[in-house]
């Protein structure tokens, strides 16, 4: 098969959005849920969020980091060109229901998959209060849109450069402790960022979900790779997932299984590097 | 009266280094010098043994006469998929068991010239096969294995319009993902579905049935279904250590070493961890084609642990020769009770237990016991999991009517009708995990069934 590219937009730095011809995707598609993606015959099979669909256009949007080999080559490409395989939509979709308030924490790109889920909560007569952060003002993505479906959105840099001076969970912390009745919190980030917002949250009893990123090759169930361990089970974070009760989640065992290849992921992203250089 | 030949095959100190076939193929003289020993018997009763109904004496007499085109059209007529069941089915328990040569030791080759034949074809050119007359009909078939594909050439040869929806990038299920390449090359894999799509049958791959579609809109969109979507989810044990790095499931190994060509990083992108020390869990074919591809990644030493002895290994025994010629050390009557690993989270060793055979269980093989102080630690840095798999779920996403057993396989008739009216299921989602040949039977009398119900 084959998924022709339609749009391509440089974000901020080292970070894209890509609008993606799959209609049978974008028609089944819901928040919460990924797609896999293959650039070509040689390339990994790599998950990325699905940040927004487009039934009538028949489009599905993307937006991811520049991260190794696979995500620089798909940066590389534009509208016109076309992906071998973009397979989906995968993953269980978020559970979106009337709460009351639900408070959404995006870090770094994960304010991508947020974004949708923002959009959900406010249809469903949720007050939607958003924190979202980045490193610095230069690297946040998706400022107006979230500001657009939020009733409330803070703002954290860690360098200061916008918003509140440090992380997402200094200003969540605040919340809790002024005494803002929440009924659930939404984390998609770095795992580290996930881990720290369920630490916050804990004391307070607030039910947190995080949406887990382990390795993954076939997204349906298949291999086994993507296994997280929620609750001292085991679960497939393509099936079962990826969303979890974030104070159940084994966080170590995410962070060490993500670090496995990294021997063999930074070679090839070097081979490649020297490649492309070798070419101009 | 004349022995059974030997099939020539790659030396075993060279082979344990590449991915290349294992078994070259029997030459025109050797193929001939075969179907000679063939006695044409009048009751055949080769043909019983094998699922898919093929004229075994038949087509073996036209090899004997040399004429290799009316071979493989025979074996064509009711086999859509000769040049993988040549390889791979496990004739032993199959055709081979039943010719009447078996009693004495040397039934014939059926499996390898049945190769032959097939591999006589795809040198010169495969022939196209004769568009069936259309009946107006469509037909959807739900994976791309075995079963699948053949439910689907036969389908087409009906004249119904069939579409295949696959839920990975390639077609062929286990045949490409599990079976490895130097048992069963791609490119033969490819040829025999480039020739199901002569037929007339069209394959959507990237398409996952419970989530681009339900079952139930599926089965609204077309006149019929057919369900081969394979028994793909891997167990685990449940032991302590099961998801420290280096421990992977057989599935996941076999997919990035197959279907992603991991072996060939960096030329192809997907990682896998070369283990130099490697245990593979189980005994079937699956742990020895982990077991023979850690090898061929260059493990210094790959152990198979099996609980059970080697009389019970459920693997094919041509196979555990291969295997074993190769290097491989057979760890039996063992079995791991947990997995450690070191303070970066790293499979360091697997502590195992003695097993002795007591009494005879539901199987009727002797039960496997631990004996009791035996546990004793083996070093690893990768552990491969191969103790058999279950249905994946996906297909039942979203569907209200397909019923399903507590081990979550489809539930059948006699005819392969599930409990949704024109929905057929075969293969491994009927049986739980098992062979080509029963789930290419499965899928046959699927088409039959359904070609039945659309005359109605
Ligand atoms: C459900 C899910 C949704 C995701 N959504 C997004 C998203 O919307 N935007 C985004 O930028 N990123 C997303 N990711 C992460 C993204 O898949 C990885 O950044 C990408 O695979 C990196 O590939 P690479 O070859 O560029 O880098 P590599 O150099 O290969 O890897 C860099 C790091 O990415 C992780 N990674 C590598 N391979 C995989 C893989 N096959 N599957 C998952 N992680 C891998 C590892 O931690 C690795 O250390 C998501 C991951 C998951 C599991
Ligand atoms: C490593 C290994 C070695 C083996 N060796 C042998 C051997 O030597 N001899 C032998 O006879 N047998 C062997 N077997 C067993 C044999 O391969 C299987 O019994 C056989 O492939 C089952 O065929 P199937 O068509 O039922 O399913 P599969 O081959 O599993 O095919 C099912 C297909 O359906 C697709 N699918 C699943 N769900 C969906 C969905 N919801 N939507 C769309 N597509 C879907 C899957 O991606 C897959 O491609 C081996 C198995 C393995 C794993
Ligand atoms: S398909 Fe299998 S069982 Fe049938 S003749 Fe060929 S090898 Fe024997
Ligand atoms: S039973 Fe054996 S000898 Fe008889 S026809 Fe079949 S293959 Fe030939
Ligand atoms: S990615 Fe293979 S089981 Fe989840």
């Amino acid at each position: 098969m084959s998924y022709r590219i339609i749009e391509k937009r440089d974000m901020v730095h080292q970070v894209y959005l890509m609008k993606v011809l799959a209609p049978d995707v974008a028609r089944a598609a819901k928040p919460g849920q990924f797609v896999i993606i293959r650039i070509d015959e040689q390339s990994e099979r790599i998950p990325l969020t699905i940040a927004d669909y487009n039934v009538v256009e028949g489009s599905v949007t993307i937006i991811f980091q520049e991260m190794g080999k696979t995500t620089k080559r798909l940066a590389a490409l534009g509208a016109q060109d076309e992906l071998e395989d973009f397979v989906g939509p995968l993953g269980t979709p978020s559970e979106i229901e009337k709460l009351g308030t639900v408070v959404l924490v995006g870090g770094g790109v994960g304010v991508a998959p947020v974004y949708p889920q923002a959009r959900a909560y406010k249809a469903a007569g949720n007050k939607v209060i958003s924190i979202i952060g980045a490193r610095s003002e230069n690297l946040l993505i998706l400022e107006e849109e979230m500001q657009a479906s939020s009733d409330e959105l803070h703002i954290c840099t860690d360098d200061g450069t916008k918003g509140h001076h440090g992380f997402v969970t200094d200003v969540l912390q605040k919340m809790l402790q002024n005494g803002e009745h929440v009924d659930r919190v939404v984390a998609i980030g770095p795992p580290i960022m996930m881990r720290a917002v369920t630490g916050v949250t804990k004391p307070f009893g607030v039910q947190t979900i995080v949406s887990l990123n382990p390795i993954m090759i076939d997204g349906t169930g298949m291999c086994g790779g993507c296994r997280v361990s929620v609750g001292g089970e085991t679960r497939f974070a393509c099936v079962d997932g990826p969303e979890f009760d974030g104070h159940k989640v084994d966080f170590n065992l995410l962070m060490s299984r993500l670090a496995v290849y990294r021997d063999e992921e930074s070679s090839s992203l070097k081979k490649h590097e020297c490649k492309c250089e070798g070419g101009k | 009266m004349a022995t059974r030949q030997s099939m020539p095959v790659q030396d075993p100190a060279e082979r344990r280094k590449n991915f290349n076939e294992v078994a070259l193929g029997y030459t025109e003289e050797q193929a001939i010098a075969e179907a000679a020993r063939c006695l044409q018997c009048k009751d055949p009763k080769c043909v019983q043994g094998c699922p898919v109904n093929i004229d075994i004496p038949a087509f073996i007499a036209s090899i004997a006469e040399s004429d290799f085109d009316t071979a493989i059209r025979t074996v064509k007529l009711t086999n859509s998929l000769p040049a993988v069941c040549g390889r791979v089915c496990p004739q032993e328990v199959q055709c081979e068991e039943y010719c009447v040569l078996a009693k004495k030791g040397q039934p014939i080759a059926i499996g390898r010239l049945e190769r032959f034949a097939a591999d006589y074809e795809i040198s010169k050119g495969v022939e196209s096969p004769q568009k069936a007359k259309p009946t107006g009909k469509h037909v959807a078939v739900v994976g791309s294995g075995p079963a699948g594909l053949t439910a689907a050439a036969d389908l087409a040869k009906a004249g119904h319009s069939v579409t295949i929806f696959e839920s990975l990038h390639e077609p062929g299920g286990v045949l490409t993902y599990g079976i490895p390449e130097f048992r069963l090359p791609k490119a033969i894999v490819r040829q025999e579905v480039e020739y199901i799509k002569q037929l007339g049958a069209d394959i959507k791959v990237d398409y996952i049935i419970g989530r681009i579609k339900t079952l139930d809109e599926l089965s609204e969109d077309f006149d019929a279904v057919f369900l081969g979507t394979g028994a793909g989810l891997p167990n685990f044990m449940g032991i302590e250590g099961e998801n420290l790095n280096g421990v992977y499931s057989a599935n996941e190994f076999l997919t990035r070493v197959n279907l992603m060509k991991a072996f060939r990083f960096p030329d192809y992108d997907t990682p896998i961890k070369r283990g130099k020390k490697v245990i593979v869990v189980g005994g079937g074919n699956v742990a020895m084609d982990a077991a023979r591809c850690a090898l061929r990644l260059g493990a210094d030493e790959v152990s198979i642990v099996y609980r059970r002895s080697e009389d019970e290994l459920p693997a094919r025994r041509e196979e555990v020769e291969n295997a074993k010629e190769e290097g491989i050390i057979f760890r039996l009557l063992t079995n791991p009770v947990r997995i450690l690993g070191d303070d970066k989270m790293k499979v360091k060793s697997v502590e195992c237990i003695r097993m002795e055979l007591g009494e005879p269980d539901a199987s009727g093989r002797r039960k496997p016991v631990p004996v009791k102080g035996s546990e004793h630690e083996v070093e690893a840095d990768t552990v491969i999991i191969a103790i058999g798999t279950s249905p994946n779920p996906i297909i039942f996403s979203g569907s209200k009517g397909l019923k399903s057993t507590s081990k979550g396989t489809i539930v059948v008739d006699d005819s392969a009708m599930s409990s949704m009216p024109g929905v057929c299921a075969g293969g491994d989602v009927v049986t739980g995990a098992a062979t080509v040949i029963s789930a290419m039977g499965a899928g046959k009398l699927a088409a039959q069934t359904i070609n039945e119900y659309l005359k109605k």
